[in-house]
């Protein structure tokens, strides 16, 4: 059939010749310009601009971009909607979720880890595959009693480690240690946040703000963590003076709710992302 | 039988697509060939008639709206919490069904280098479901980012028609070339960097989740489609696509080409987003009376809505046989 055709005059196969290596540099030039901004999703990553506060069962960070599909079913199930997804400013980490504890910490008020259950990758897991790197400081000592169902048969919450841990990063904040009381809602009016209060509805989370308190002593990181044990008012002799100061305990999961409640501007207790329990 | 198959993956993986050796023609094509050529019908008028009884749009029309539907469907499974379809196109469980998006899927084993259950059993059924629906029929029917690219495309035509801009084709090769740099990528950095420039994610979870910085860099993408260079993340990057067109090779629907109702006036590779798998409706091309068209198709079925004599049309194969 090709024999039917003229013959292309040599000027005009020149000019097709020409085309075809101005293409394929442009592919080079493509392929180096794709290369060069998917690459760019590295910098946020080496630079770690944020350790980020993973959802729950979320294993190690490197581990966890990796294996994270960017889906958001964890963020779907979610009843307080604690979980957000980063923005490409994240690199790697686009798509891929965190909580933000000041603004909507993680109280478990889903009872059984909803977001674990959701995730189709494992890169939220109950219990991590054994080939898995784990760091000793991040598994919890035994399964966390949720005090919401501590009366139930099965206690426990299923988590094998924590995601991060309280401190008290800003003693000077901390109203307990200040003698000082909390009046009306923990964190003002306009506070958006959500938590479940049992003896309001165990079902329903209700607005933070709508659930005012009136104590003569600040003991809310206490009086909300909704884990067994993790932290308690103690008595300590600082100065010559005894005051009372949180003190946090090793059953502490890094859920992020004393972050949330913690009535000063900047919080006095916050929860550090990936940090293990060591003495 | 087998050589079509390869040839159709050679061609979609960049390779120039054959002119036919006159060895190739069934007799069938021969005679159909020789009788077109004594043919002296005025082809642009029958082409104008056919084109006031024919029905605009149809298969752009059901794509369209099936696409919206789907996405759509995400959106509302969250925000009213209907539960039908959770989840992102990347990965969702539809009424409890896991399915994993399947180059994701494999960004994320290459990546993380272990496969849990749940993953394995969503990208089989998302693979079996592509496998029988067309392969790349995710593109056209699927991919939020291919509607609005298929817009943007709209703009540049119009505005190489003007003469404001020239279009700058890449060599499709380039598409193969990044699925491998992509891979490779996973393997070696440990993370799914393709997922990061995902138009397709992208753009899913800002459908769901709400917008974001990231619909910048789809901005971009779009802007330099419009202004350089005609669908240019659909056909020369995107490893969706090529994914996608490799499980779809031996699918059943496809588009199927019929030589004798064929005028060859060409309106169909206009519109094409992949135009090398239509060269058999170039004249004297078409080896066979009937052409099944490759792997590299969308499906989207823009060649059958503008085709004016009937020879491009969806086909079933072995139903097509029973009916």
């Amino acid at each position: 059939m090709s024999d039917e055709k003229p013959q292309p005059t040599v000027h005009l196969s020149d000019k097709r010749k020409l085309e075809a290596r101005r293409r394929f540099l442009r592919s080079i030039f493509l392929g180096a310009a794709m290369l060069c901004v998917s690459a760019a999703g590295y910098i946020p990553v080496l630079r770690e601009w944020r350790v980020r506060m993973r959802p729950p069962g979320a294993l190690e960070e490197a581990d966890f971009l990796s294996s994270c599909i960017k889906c958001g079913q964890c963020v779907q199930v979610c009843p307080v909607q604690a979980i957000k997804l980063d923005d490409i400013d994240h690199g790697f980490g686009v798509g891929v979720p965190y909580i933000d504890s000041r603004k909507q910490a993680c109280d478990f008020s889903c009872d059984a880890v909803q977001c674990i259950l959701a995730c189709p990758t494992g890169a939220l897991v109950y219990k991590k595959p054994v080939f898995m790197p784990t760091r000793n400081e991040m598994k919890l000592a035994s399964p966390p009693i949720l005090l919401a169902k501590e009366s139930s048969p099965e206690p426990t919450l299923n988590l094998k480690e924590r995601s991060g841990l309280a401190v008290l990063a800003r003693p000077e904040k901390c109203l307990a240690r200040q003698g000082k009381g909390i009046k009306g809602a923990a964190r003002g009016a306009a506070f958006e946040g959500t938590m479940r209060f049992m003896e309001v509805d165990r079902w329903k989370p209700i607005p933070l703000r709508d659930h005012p308190y009136d104590l003569e002593l600040c003991d809310l990181c206490v009086r909300t963590c909704p884990i067994k044990g993790a932290i308690s008012l103690e008595s300590v002799v600082e100065n010559g003076v005894t005051i009372k100061t949180p003190v946090v305990h090793e059953p502490c999961v890094g859920c992020g709710v004393c972050e949330m409640v913690c009535p000063p501007e900047l919080a006095a207790i916050v929860v550090e992302a990936r940090r293990g329990w060591s003495i | 039988m087998m050589n079509k198959y390869l040839e159709s993956v050679r061609v979609m993986l960049g390779g120039e697509p054959r002119k036919p050796q006159p060895a190739d023609y069934t007799e069938e094509a021969k005679t159909i060939h020789f009788y077109k050529k004594t043919e002296k019908l005025d082809f642009e008028a029958l082409k104008l008639e056919a084109r006031e009884h024919q029905k605009k749009g149809r298969w752009l029309r059901r794509r369209w709206t099936a696409l919206l539907a789907i996405n759509l469907l995400f959106t509302v499974s969250f925000w009213f919490d209907v539960q039908v379809l959770e989840g992102a196109l990347t990965a969702s469980r539809m009424l409890g069904f896991h399915l994993i998006d399947l180059n994701s899927a494999l960004q994320v084993m290459l990546a993380h280098k272990h496969i849990i259950v749940n993953l394995l059993i969503g990208t089989g059924t998302v693979f079996v479901l592509w496998l029988l629906l067309g392969g790349r029929t995710f593109c056209s029917w699927v991919c939020p980012y291919h509607l609005l690219a298929e817009i943007a495309e709209r703009l540049h035509v119009y505005l190489v028609e003007k003469k404001k801009i020239t279009d700058h084709a890449f060599h499709r090769g380039t598409r193969t070339v990044f699925w491998l740099m992509f891979a490779l990528m996973a393997i070696v950095t440990g993370y799914t960097v393709f997922e990061t420039i995902s138009p397709t994610g992208i753009v899913s979870r800002a459908l769901i989740y709400g917008p974001g910085l990231a619909l910048g860099w789809v901005a971009v993408l779009l802007a330099f489609e419009i202004f350089y260079s005609r669908r240019a993340w659909c056909r020369y990057v995107c490893p969706i696509g090529l994914t996608y067109g490799v499980v779809g090779v031996f699918s059943p629907v496809h588009v199927s080409y019929k030589l004798a109702n064929c005028h060859h006036e060409g309106d169909c590779r206009k519109v094409c987003e992949v135009p090398h798998v239509l060269e058999c409706v170039i004249k004297g091309r078409a080896p066979a009376a009937q052409m099944d068209i490759g792997a590299d198709c969308t499906r989207c079925g823009m060649c059958i809505d503008v085709c004016p004599s009937g020879a491009l049309a969806f086909e079933i194969r072995g139903l097509t046989k029973i009916m």
